[in-house]
């Protein structure tokens, strides 16, 4: 096996075992979306309206919450300086633990976003488009939580910083990814998807090179 | 190679700015004093009264918000390449004081709002984006006092600016987008292009004022910082 | 990659406004290891992390030799170093042989797992998480990285710390037999090695 998939498969084994972020994550999507309706009442007209933003929002803070985690772990046991001194370039090592990352959270958001949707009233015509817009769009946020996670490496208290310098970075996600949902309930094409995926596509290619010289100027211990 | 050594005599920089420092003050409070004067006696608009003169102190501050951003990504891109400790200073000085323009124009945008739209905050395009601005500001100052050494803060903020100057862009067009998604309306933007030429004057003034004044206040924070980290150099006894 | 000497020149290093060290300088050739001395904050580990091109030193310069190649960039310099720090990068979750098994194909090794677990007397232990291991038998699980990765330059920080007086030769044996086959050890150690070694005393 190569040093890529190495990562990769090692950071997943560690994000599902017990006591991993994967499962955390999943219950923490689930809680927050069903604390919305508490909070704005069960009117289900304006549940089925809102349910495309609520969700693609806690599916942001879902995924932000397992970050923090990302490198750090590795950086307090000294993994990270065994992963520096390998075959494998920084870039790369982010790249695969991004993956990792979205694999382990990002796709199980999406997967279990349309049983959200239907505690919403979420109407028919909305599921497809919503799993869509979530599929495209969480790559970016663990992308661009993994430089966020990357920057706050050394920060004892980082878990608090992390969210605070990556959630303003994110905001092109949320408002692509709920515009998408919101345009397929009023059967408009407002190429949301597209901008969406554009601007996945340029976060996860460029998020790995900035992810790796934070980590980089981190290793100087 | 970025080392205390060379930092603790930055001789080239004080000498420079000590020189250009009054001057640049004196401009700055003439420009300003000579704008406040002209925006207060012009005509009232016809269409939003004396409100309009709001903008004398809105947009300029507005301006001076993003440049300042502009300008701290490139000292964050020469403190990153060359490894100039006067670019990290540079950069960390700046962040407090775009910060600082942009609750301005915030503060001075909401004022306006509230005879234009009845609300001190509406959900426009402009206003939104100062809003996520401000919160870039105040992450990348967070992000310098959380880290300890000063060196690694400088490079993680450095590579933080970047991110977020790339970003910049993205994140205003995909308001604006969102603000047409929602339907929203802006009345501050359409001040801009409709200008009429009693305003131009004192606008251009404010924003030459507001500009040198930047920069004053910029010069004033880098020596302070440069002094400081002097002076601490010195205690601990490798100046 | 054989590795014929490395040579440290004028190192100087500063860490957050502090002077920890400056004008260091030393040589040593293949087959040799040098035992780093000093009190705590000497610099120890800075020099190690600056070997290991983790921290730019702040003048002086690190060459490596290597086939009568020159070698003087940082992160050129990572494709040689076997490295065993203060940390024993053992996740909690993983077992011995699960974190053996990542590392090797991390560093493309390609050694018998059970074989390095045994001869670090992890057999046992091999299939128990690392949450339930103690701090010496983690040492060891380190010990077997640092053989499996068969790296030339080994550059170890208190490598004997946590262990047991079986395992302190166990470690001073791993060294030994590591530079009799024509590599290098440099060692940050309060203990004394064991073993023969050059002596480089940090103030």
């Amino acid at each position: 096996m190569n040093p890529f998939s190495a990562i990769l498969l090692r950071d997943m084994r560690l994000a599902t075992r017990a006591g991993g972020s994967a499962a955390l994550a999943l219950a923490f999507f689930a809680a927050v979306a069903t604390l919305v309706p508490l909070g704005v009442g069960s009117d289900l007209h304006l549940l089925s309206r809102i349910a495309g933003g609520v969700l693609w929002i806690a599916a942001v803070l879902a995924a932000l919450l397992s970050l923090d985690r990302l490198f750090q772990s590795d950086f307090e046991d000294g993994s990270l300086d065994l992963i520096a001194l390998s075959p494998l370039s920084l870039e790369s090592m982010s790249f695969a633990k991004i993956t990792a990352h979205w694999l382990t959270t990002g796709l199980p958001l999406t997967l279990l976003s349309p049983l959200l949707g239907v505690l919403f009233g979420l109407p028919p015509a909305g599921y497809a488009p919503l799993m869509l817009s979530l599929a495209i769009g969480t790559p970016a946020v663990s992308a661009i939580g993994a430089i966020g996670a990357a920057l706050t490496l050394s920060i004892r208290r980082g878990g608090l910083i992390l969210p605070f310098i990556v959630l303003p970075l994110l905001a092109p996600a949320v408002i692509f990814g709920s515009g998408a949902v919101l345009g397929a309930l009023d059967g408009l094409s407002n190429g949301a998807f597209w901008l969406l995926g554009a601007f996945s596509l340029v976060t996860v290619l460029l998020a790995p090179f900035a992810a790796a010289a934070a980590v980089r100027l981190n290793l100087a211990g | 190679m970025a080392s205390i050594f060379e930092f603790a005599n930055p001789k080239r920089f004080m000498n420079l700015s000590g020189t250009v420092l009054p001057w640049l003050a004196a401009a700055s409070a003439l420009t300003i004093i000579v704008g406040l004067y002209l925006g207060f006696t012009a005509p009232p608009d016809y269409q939003q009264g004396d409100t309009v003169r709001i903008m004398f102190i809105h947009v300029p501050a507005a301006w001076v918000a993003m440049m300042c951003y502009g300008l701290m990504a490139i000292a964050s891109l020469l403190g990153l390449v060359n490894r100039h400790p006067l670019a990290d200073v540079a950069a960390k000085s700046a962040a407090p004081l775009g910060a600082l323009f942009t609750a301005l124009a915030l503060i001075t945008g909401s004022l306006w709002g509230k005879p234009m739209w009845g609300a001190y905050w509406v959900w426009d395009a402009r206003l939104t984006s100062f809003l996520l601005l401000l919160f870039l500001y105040l992450g990348y100052i967070a992000l310098w006092n959380a880290i300890e050494d000063e060196t690694r803060a400088a490079r993680a903020a450095a590579i933080l600016a970047l991110v977020g100057v790339v970003n910049l862009p993205i994140i205003e067009f995909s308001v604006d987008w969102w603000n047409t998604l929602h339907q929203g309306e802006s009345i501050i933007r359409s001040g801009g292009p409709l200008i009429s030429a009693v305003f131009l004057w004192p606008l251009g003034l404010m924003a030459v004022g507001y500009t040198t004044l930047f920069f004053t206040l910029w010069m004033i924070r880098i020596r302070t910082e440069i002094i400081n980290r002097r002076a601490r150099a010195l205690q601990l006894g490798i100046a | 990659m054989t590795l014929r000497s490395i040579l440290a020149e004028n190192l100087s290093c500063i860490r957050g406004g502090r002077l920890v060290f400056r004008d260091l300088g030393f040589r040593v050739e293949a087959g040799q290891a040098l035992s780093l001395e000093g009190p705590n904050g000497a610099g120890k580990s800075s020099l190690l992390r600056m070997m290991a091109g983790f921290l730019s030193p702040a003048s002086g310069a690190i060459l490596l030799t290597s086939d009568g190649a020159e070698i003087s960039d940082g992160e050129e310099r990572g494709n040689f170093i076997g490295w065993l720090g203060h940390h024993d990068a053992a996740k909690p979750q993983l077992t011995p042989r699960e974190t053996l098994r990542f590392f090797a194909e991390l560093y493309g090794a390609s050694a018998d797992l059970d074989l390095a677990l045994e001869e670090v007397g992890l057999s046992r232990a091999r299939d128990l998480p690392c949450q339930y291991l103690s701090a010496g038998q983690k040492k060891r699980l380190s010990l077997a990285r640092l053989k499996l990765c068969n790296r030339p330059l080994w550059l170890l920080d208190e490598p004997l710390a946590a262990l047991d007086s079986a395992g302190k030769s166990l470690a001073a044996q791993f060294i030994q037999s590591h530079c009799a086959s024509g590599g290098i050890a440099i060692v940050a150690t309060h203990e004394a090695l064991g073993i023969q070694a050059a002596r480089l005393a940090l103030a």
